[in-house]
């Protein structure tokens, strides 16, 4: 057997690969699960305490920085097992999967607080004044005139972050959720066989390569003109 | 005959910490009339226009516009706003919207307006500024000019009882400085209450009931165009109108 022929045997034995095919598929749809369940809730923390920050009540605003801060400086692992291992002791249990859930979501909330509120402090002091002088309201003038322009602002830095988090749901595999990554290794050690890990590296990339294309033409849509 | 006054701020002090920009301005503003503020930078003009409409919150004093009372926590400030129009000197016009849809905004959202309705005030609005063709463009396609009209049909289309101008010429080049005075002029001979900061003297010469000159927080003088560019009383008018004439 050639040098070749020993490298695709052993990295792309169709064999294993056939067998662990439906593994990594159920492991993409549970990856799928998560990382829609971090995008909604994360985003939609993130923007909601974005909005509580704008009210500018200082207190509130203290505990919203210290929590944003806290979470961005934790590595999401830490958080995952902390989440896993620590939470029981303190009464609830959370399974892995949602351990992995609410600590990535946790995490984006952080950074999209964070850049949702860099875009709502952009928009120019002259916008709230011109909409508050023709006589709409606090939240008129937030809806209706600083968030639809704050949004084209924050889509860059927010489509990055979010695929950069998402891309974090491999980390479950710790606390043994069944995604992709978890899926492939317990693929390899019972296969003795390396391919599963390919297949799950083939998996990321049909799932976020398009997301990936697809950040970049929003990118380019949304440049801003004036 | 006693005239109403539709203005009506008395003993306006505003401090911002240690700063006191306004000392004590007293201004009565009658129906119809256009009153020019001038003086120096940083003379509080400006406070002194958004402590009309409350956009700045007087530290102490009484604003009562149109027999609203603009200070009192009961006033429903948002309502009350609409009958004031402010055009400001960056236009600050909606650049995600195009010039209808800054028009339309505070029809439906304040006013109440169904969408069809308020297309046609905007459309309306924007006609009397001579932009009916620029409808559909959005702030970005306009030229500066272009931008203060659209800013000023914005308030207009409300149909305010009064206009603030804070220096609404002051960023255009200076070939389109004519055409938003053409409107404001137009507005004038509609009959429109009218305050004004601006340093077009020319226009207050010719349109201008009156001008008040404020220093340092406070009105030092005021009086028709006539008197108070040929022949201030005070020392620091006159310092001040030589100033902006010699340029
Ligand atoms: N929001 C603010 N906070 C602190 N100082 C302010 C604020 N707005 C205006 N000022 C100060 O108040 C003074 C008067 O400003 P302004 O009313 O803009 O003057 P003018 O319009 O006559 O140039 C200036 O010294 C300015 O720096
Ligand atoms: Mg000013």
């Amino acid at each position: 057997m050639g040098g070749w022929d020993r490298f695709v045997e052993t990295f792309f034995n169709a064999k294993v690969m056939a067998k662990y095919l439906p593994d990594i598929l159920s492991g993409m749809v549970v990856t799928i699960e998560l990382a829609l369940l971090i995008v909604v809730t994360g985003l939609g923390a993130g923007l909601a305490l974005a909005l509580l920050r704008s009210l500018g009540i200082r207190p509130l605003n203290w505990l919203i920085i210290f929590i944003v801060d806290l979470f961005r400086s934790l590595p999401p692992l830490v958080i995952i097992v902390l989440m896993y291992f620590g939470l029981p002791y303190a009464g609830p249990s959370p399974s892995g999967f949602v351990s992995t859930w609410l600590s990535l979501a946790l995490v984006l909330m952080a950074f999209s607080e964070e850049i949702f509120w860099a875009g709502i402090t952009s928009i120019p002091r002259g916008q709230w004044e011109a909409s508050r002088s023709t006589g709409l309201s606090y939240g008129q003038t937030l809806f209706n005139v600083i968030l639809p322009q704050a949004f084209r602002l924050t889509i860059p830095p927010l489509t990055n972050r979010t695929i950069a988090i998402t891309k974090g749901t491999a980390l479950g595999t710790v606390v043994a959720v069944t995604e992709i990554l978890g899926q492939a290794s317990s693929a390899v050690s019972n296969s003795y066989n390396p391919s599963p890990l390919m297949m799950g590296a083939a998996a990321y990339i049909v799932l976020f390569f398009p997301v990936v294309v697809a950040a970049r033409w929003i990118e380019t849509k949304f440049a801003w003109k004036r | 005959m006693v005239q109403k006054h539709i203005v009506e701020a008395r003993g306006i002090h505003k401090h911002f910490g240690p700063l006191h920009v306004l000392k004590g301005v007293d201004l009565q503003v009658d129906e119809r009339e256009l009153v020019f503020v001038i003086g120096p930078s940083g003379s509080g003009k400006s406070t002194l226009l958004r402590c009309l409409n409350r956009l700045e919150e007087p530290s102490s004093g009484s604003v009562v516009v149109d027999g609203i009372d603009m200070l009192d926590p009961k006033t429903d400030i948002n309502h009350a706003r609409q009958r004031i129009g402010m055009v400001f000197q960056s236009f600050n016009l909606y650049p995600h919207m195009t010039a209808l849809g800054n028009v339309t905004l505070a029809l439906r959202k304040v006013a109440g307006k169904s969408r069809a309705e308020a297309d046609t005030l905007a459309r309306k609005a924007l006609e009397r500024v001579g932009l009916a063709d620029r409808a559909d463009h959005t702030p970005g396609q306009l030229s500066g000019g272009q931008q203060q009209r659209v800013a000023i049909a914005r308030s207009i289309a409300l149909e305010p009882r009064v206009m603030l101008f804070d220096e609404p010429t002051s960023a255009l080049d200076p070939e389109l400085v004519g055409s938003v005075l053409e409107v404001m002029r137009s507005l004038r001979e509609t009959g429109m209450t009218m305050i004004v900061v601006s340093h077009e003297m020319g226009f207050a010469r010719n349109a201008a009931d009156r001008v008040v000159f404020m220093d340092d927080g406070l009105i030092v003088e005021q009086g028709p165009p006539a008197a108070i560019f040929e022949n201030p009383a005070h020392e620091r008018t006159r310092a001040f109108i030589g100033q902006i004439q010699r340029h």
